[in-house]
């Protein structure tokens, strides 16, 4: 059965994932994104929120359950990486730029080396993404020379220069300076506002209450509850939510 | 004439006969050097991408390969190719004479381009695991395969990671070309000694060798040092 857009973007329905060492990490998550849908992932250090992002592009392989991108399912042996990974974006906390090509570079590499699209082409939509990410004037510096914060947005332009429909987010802001974080949220809403489907894994709870749609909370690999940033803000039904937004609240 | 007046014999300045030996020795020794230096290099490339290959098998042989030529004297090494190796490749033309397929010169630069091969391939290895996990997990959320995300990013970071330990093994590696003095390439460590038989002239043509490779290496490390400041990456210092 073909994907249609009325169906979830991402579907993810029993999802279980052991790594090595034997602790369960993921222990059967179901959950469906809708198209244009921005959720917000929230939880403890540890209970798996890394994992489930990961698992949806297949940088980390699923042991039982099933992952549908588009109706194309990730837990799949003949998987198409590069189908998959066309579709889905994703924003790293170390943002995890290639530090010996510049910005320009880096947003134009994946579409020239992995779509093979014409250079002159590709090279116009890097220069409007990186206009939208506010850092025109900074095509020419080396990752090395810009701040984290202005990394972070030349990763985000990076990943849409892959036309994803997804973007995944993963703590994307932990690892920056409170002064450049700011830049970064907004960059991510006006992406939200402009319709693209995100899943945003997140501490920054003022950011998560403004920009989703549904805000998500897991725990020890299992998702405990979730709701519309107003109701889930406002009166969380589960104690361990509850302790959870006591403490960082 | 310095010979005259010192005693001093530097017949390769002025014996048209020993400068033309020597010259041809000279040239014999820089192109076996460029010879390994590139297949050296080609080899350790290659054999540090399949250090990281999935199949077992093609490690076990990567590994064999290396402990074999890192723990045994390369002179030994040519040796058994030259000995061992080299007496069973033998062509026996028409009138009887057999003909070795493989050339002195031929041996010498396998041995050689396999001897610092060996070190090449565990000194890009050890690049390749110094770029963080994360930089390939990066080029593979963008849709790169693996052997785009090794020719793209990774080696590039790898190589400049590497370069530091791949000019000591270079600058080894020219040295270490006069082994093949031991299967009579006639290179310049062996037609200086048919020129100091000849003219005993030992001394002399000991410090014309002592210079002539302290200038072959001196120029290298000009070189490598230029490619590693060409390659420098602003704001980036590599593990
Ligand atoms: N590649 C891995 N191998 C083994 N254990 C892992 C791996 N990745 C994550 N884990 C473990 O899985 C658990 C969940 O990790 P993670 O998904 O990163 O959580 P979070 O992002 O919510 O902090 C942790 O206990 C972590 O140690
Ligand atoms: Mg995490």
């Amino acid at each position: 059965m073909p994907w249609t857009p009325d169906q979830p973007l991402v579907r993810l329905a029993d999802v279980h994932k052991t790594f090595g060492g034997g602790v369960e990490v993921l222990k059967g998550i179901t959950m469906d994104v809708m198209k244009g849908e921005v959720i917000c992932i929230i939880g403890p250090s540890g209970s798996g929120k890394s994992t489930l992002l990961r698992c949806v592009n297949a940088l980390v392989p699923i042991d039982r359950g099933s992952i549908l991108v588009e109706g194309q399912e990730v837990n799949d042996p003949k998987l198409d990486k590069l189908a998959l990974r066309r579709k889905v974006g994703m924003v790293f906390q170390q943002y995890n730029l290639f530090p010996h090509k510049t910005a320009l570079e880096n947003v134009m590499m994946a579409p020239v080396h992995v779509l093979k699209r014409d250079k002159k082409e590709v090279e116009r939509q890097a220069l409007a993404l990186i206009a939208k990410v506010r850092l025109t004037g900074k095509e020419e510096s080396y990752p090395g020379e810009l701040s984290g914060g202005q990394q972070q947005r030349i990763a985000i332009a990076r990943s849409l220069a892959m036309n994803p429909d997804v973007m995944l987010f993963d703590e994307v802001t932990a690892a920056l300076d409170p002064e450049t974080v700011k830049g970064v949220l907004v960059t991510i809403r006006e992406l939200a506002e402009d319709g693209m489907t995100c899943m945003i894994v997140t501490h920054e709870m003022g950011f998560a209450r403004e920009v989703a749609n549904r805000v998500y909370f897991t725990d020890g690999g299992v998702l405990v509850e979730h709701g519309p940033p107003k109701e889930f803000f406002a009166s969380p039904r589960d104690p361990r939510t509850r302790q959870f937004l006591d403490q960082i609240l | 004439m310095l010979h005259e007046t010192s005693g001093i014999k530097l017949t390769i300045f002025y014996d048209a006969f020993d400068r033309a030996r020597f010259f041809n020795g000279f040239l014999t020794s820089v192109r076996l050097m460029a010879v390994c230096l590139v297949a050296s290099v080609v080899i350790g490339v290659v054999g540090a991408w399949i250090q990281g290959s999935r199949l077992r098998v093609l490690r076990l042989i990567t590994q064999g390969y290396i402990q074999f030529f890192r723990n045994t004297p390369p002179l030994v090494q040519l040796y058994f190719f030259y000995f061992a190796l080299g007496s069973y490749l033998k062509l026996t033309t028409g009138n009887g004479i057999a003909v070795p397929i493989v050339s002195n010169f031929t041996w010498a630069a396998i041995c050689l381009s396999f001897y610092a091969g060996a070190f090449n391939v565990e000194i890009f290895r050890a690049g390749i695991e110094a770029v963080p996990r994360e930089t390939l997990e990066a080029a593979e959320s963008l849709g790169y395969s693996r052997l785009k995300a090794y020719a793209y990013v990774i080696l590039p970071l790898a190589f400049r990671i590497s370069l530091p330990a791949l000019n000591n093994n270079l600058v080894n590696l020219i040295k270490t070309t006069t082994i093949a003095y031991a299967i009579a390439v006639p290179e310049m460590l062996y037609v200086a000694n048919q020129i100091w038989s000849d003219e005993s002239n030992v001394p002399e043509m000991m410090n014309v060798l002592l210079i002539t490779y302290v200038s072959l290496v001196g120029i290298l490390v000009w070189v490598m040092g230029r490619w590693e400041r060409g390659l420098r990456i602003p704001g980036y210092s590599p593990a």
